[in-house]
């Protein structure tokens, strides 16, 4: 029994904090969020991180890729969300480069040139979970993922149509598309479709509560900071026992769905469990709990980092709102909290 | 990320789970926290004492297997699946004697462990006194240097003495320099209850069970060598003790996932119970259930990363402070939905012939209430967590 992550998976998640920290400012946020045309293949951050190999990682050696885990990727997902980085690594590298490139590299042909183009980072991919939901990076995607019940289909960007649906956090570029069916490409049909499709979605909602929790680190801690600085009655106001008291709830929210989020992500990976343990629960259930954790988790720092924060937080100039409003958009995102403790007590109650 | 257990591990859950499938009581003993039933529960912990099962992370010297950490959480997680009777012995078992084994002298530990782990000594704790609660360091009970006796005289009240009125001995704090102030000049002594001079006086529980006590000291003579620890450094003595209280020692994971599947099956009883009476129940409970079952899954999995950091020499320090505040709340959630599903019944206690599950709920349901105020109220952890964890400024 180890629970923690490798010295390798930690030195790459400070590499790639490293790379948020100097490329993935607020400004760049602010940037995304101002410009719905905005694509991966012009961003300079997007590019840094697939030289880096990170855009790529999941992907299979023999297409460029590092062969990584679900497991290996969440550390950097986690940075991810403590960047708020606007671009799609959740869509592209945890969801769409899995069905393309992973489990088994499909033929080449046309699916092995999307791979490359994704993995040296000049192909926008868009997930469509949902038809009647709208997609992240709809308008601007080059290639299209949809997840039907028992096939995962992929659909060139110039064969459909996309009308935006503007959405509180600016950075989602969110829209509503639709395509030609016969510019369909089947990834997985019937069995195979509908196994692909659950793992899919498994992965995107384990995916998102890494990024969740990265979220709510940053929140966490751009509210320490506040109110270590920020004085009133002569004292600084994070020396009042109200704020201490509201900043240890979101702490402690945070830290136990940490372990939760890892767990699925290691049991995604297919690490091997033991039922004496009752670590062997399925895939679903793992998952679950991991997106209802986080997106819990999320929203409670979120909330208290406002709070906390008062009217500076309560702006568009102060910058705890990038992170806020994505936590809300993600807290639903791959089904939110009550949707996934549904999905348990089916497997669990019933 | 290794998430199996060793084969080794594997084996010892195995003679665990034999060993408790054959002597785990088959009705539940009668509460530990009554006279009678605390004689029950010592008959169980000699049981458990002659089969080497009562302290298996202790060294084989004192009554111990030399179980890993890890065999630990697997002896815990075993324990409470199988329904095993409470541990009325854990106060000095999972608070004393880590303490004994930090600051104790070799004959204070050859003393007292073995008689510990059999279950001839029992210790209850002497922490809280009448003005001195959250702010332990304001304790007034104080103990005057006898020098010809060789010793000390302790005078004061204790209270909140969980099983005071059963146990033989008690460790606390008491002011053995009068002219210091708070955190210092305390020692910490281990005080047999049977010396001249000791009042025990025991009283209801919220639950109605004898489960406190108070405890008066009249000039008792406590010998040097029941001093833990040095003189007059007893606060960094206690603390030792205290981490262990708030930390995974007292309160193990599988203690609360083997309450959430009773839980998960109580709903499913609930529910049919429910459908044949062409009756319903709250269908937010069904959330509340699922959430419970998280939280523990949660507290399990945190365990195991927090125990991964402590075998590999990571100090979890005051995030100790998280795990008391988890548990002891989630405690508390766990039972509200219990008592939602139990409906009208929820009232019923061991006795009342309409009881489900022999009104074990409401009493669990009391007994988590205390999770939040003892061992330091969770006011005192989440300050704590805000200050030592996060850094923000104390004043």
């Amino acid at each position: 029994m180890r629970f923690a992550f490798t010295d390798d998976q930690l030195a790459f998640r400070e590499a790639v904090a490293d790379l948020f920290a100097k490329r993935c400012t607020p400004d760049h946020v602010r940037a995304w969020w101002g410009d719905p045309q905005a694509t991966v293949g012009e961003s300079a951050v997007w590019h840094a991180l697939a030289e880096m190999g990170v855009i790529g990682c999941t992907a299979p050696g023999a297409v460029g890729g590092l062969g990584f885990s679900l497991l290996d990727l969440e550390p950097l997902l986690e940075e991810a969300g403590r960047a708020a980085l606007p671009e799609p690594l959740v869509d592209t590298t945890a969801v769409a480069l899995h069905a393309l490139g992973g489990p088994t590299p499909r033929d080449r042909g046309i699916v092995g040139g999307w791979l490359d183009q994704i993995v040296a980072g000049e192909l926008a991919v868009a997930v469509v979970g949902d038809r009647r939901l709208p997609v992240p990076g709809g308008e601007t995607a080059g290639l299209l993922l949809a997840l039907d019940g028992d096939r995962v289909v992929a659909i060139p960007g110039d064969a459909m149509a996309a009308t935006p649906q503007p959405s509180v956090d600016g950075t989602r570029h969110l829209a509503t598309v639709t395509w030609d069916s016969d510019a369909e490409v089947d990834l997985a049909v019937a069995d195979d479709g509908r196994r692909l499709a659950a793992e899919l979605r498994d992965r995107g909602a384990v995916a998102t509560a890494a990024v969740l929790l990265g979220l709510g680190d940053t929140m966490l801690a751009m509210t320490v900071a506040y109110v270590t600085e920020r004085r009133q009655f002569g004292v600084p106001v994070g020396s009042f026992q109200a704020v201490k008291h509201h900043l240890a709830d979101a702490l402690l929210r945070l830290e136990l769905a940490k372990p939760v989020v890892r767990h699925a992500a290691a049991v995604l990976s297919g690490v091997p469990t033991d039922e004496g343990a009752g670590l062997a629960v399925e895939q679903t259930v793992a998952a679950s709990m991991a997106k209802a954790a986080a997106s819990d988790a999320a929203a409670l720092v979120a909330r208290q980092a406002l709070q906390c924060h008062g009217a500076i937080g309560y702006t568009v100039e102060h910058d705890l709102h990038l992170f806020m409003k994505r936590s809300w958009a993600l807290a639903e995102s791959w089904g939110g909290a009550a949707w996934h403790r549904e999905r348990i007590a089916r497997q669990l109650l019933d | 990320m290794e998430l199996r257990w060793s084969d080794d591990e594997s084996a010892f859950r195995e003679a665990c789970r034999t060993w408790l499938a054959e002597h785990v009581p088959t009705t539940p003993l009668p509460s530990g926290d009554t006279a009678e039933g605390f004689a029950a529960h010592l008959e169980w912990e000699r049981l458990l004492f002659d089969a080497r099962w009562s302290v298996v992370s202790w060294p084989e010297e004192f009554g111990g297997r030399g179980a890993s950490l890890w065999e630990w959480l697997i002896f815990e997680e075993e324990y409470y699946r199988a329904g095993a009777p409470q541990r009325v012995t854990q106060n000095g078992i999972f608070l004393l004697a880590p303490t004994i084994f930090e600051f104790g002298t070799p004959e204070q530990q050859a003393r007292f462990l073995p008689r510990m782990a059999a279950a001839q000594d029992l210790w209850c704790q002497g922490w809280s006194e009448p003005d001195a609660g959250s702010d332990l360091a304001g304790i007034k009970s104080r103990a005057v240097r006898d020098d010809a006796g060789g010793g000390w005289r302790v005078t004061g009240q204790k209270t909140w003495t969980t099983r005071g009125a059963f146990c033989t001995h008690l460790f606390g704090l008491f002011r053995s320099d009068p002219v210091a102030e708070r955190h210092r000049g305390l020692s910490y002594f281990m005080v047999p209850l049977d010396a001249d001079g000791v009042t025990v006086r025991g009283f209801g529980r919220l639950d109605g069970d004898e489960g406190f006590a108070e405890v008066f000291f009249d000039d008792v003579f406590v010998s040097d060598d029941l001093v833990l620890g040095e003189v007059d450094q007893g606060w960094g003595v206690a603390m030792a003790t205290t981490s262990s209280e708030r930390g995974l020692t007292l309160r193990s994971p599988g203690r609360f996932t083997a309450a959430a599947a009773r839980l998960v099956d109580l709903y499913r009883r609930t529910i049919l119970d429910a459908a044949e009476r062409g009756d319903w129940v709250d269908p937010g409970l069904r959330q509340q259930v699922v959430q419970a079952w998280i939280d523990a899954e949660a507290y399990r999995l945190y365990t195991l990363a927090d125990v991964t950091d402590v075998v590999e020499g990571r100090s979890p320090g005051a995030r100790s402070s998280l795990n008391k505040l988890w548990w002891s709340e989630l405690d508390v959630r766990l039972h509200e939905a219990a008592l939602g599903l139990l409906g009208p019944l929820a009232e019923l206690e061991e006795g009342a012939p309409d009881a489900v599950d022999r009104g074990a709920w409401m009493k669990g349901f009391q007994f988590a209430l205390s999770g939040p105020i003892y061992a330091g109220t969770n006011e005192i952890q989440r300050s704590i967590v805000a200050e030592r964890v996060l850094g923000l400024p104390r004043k």
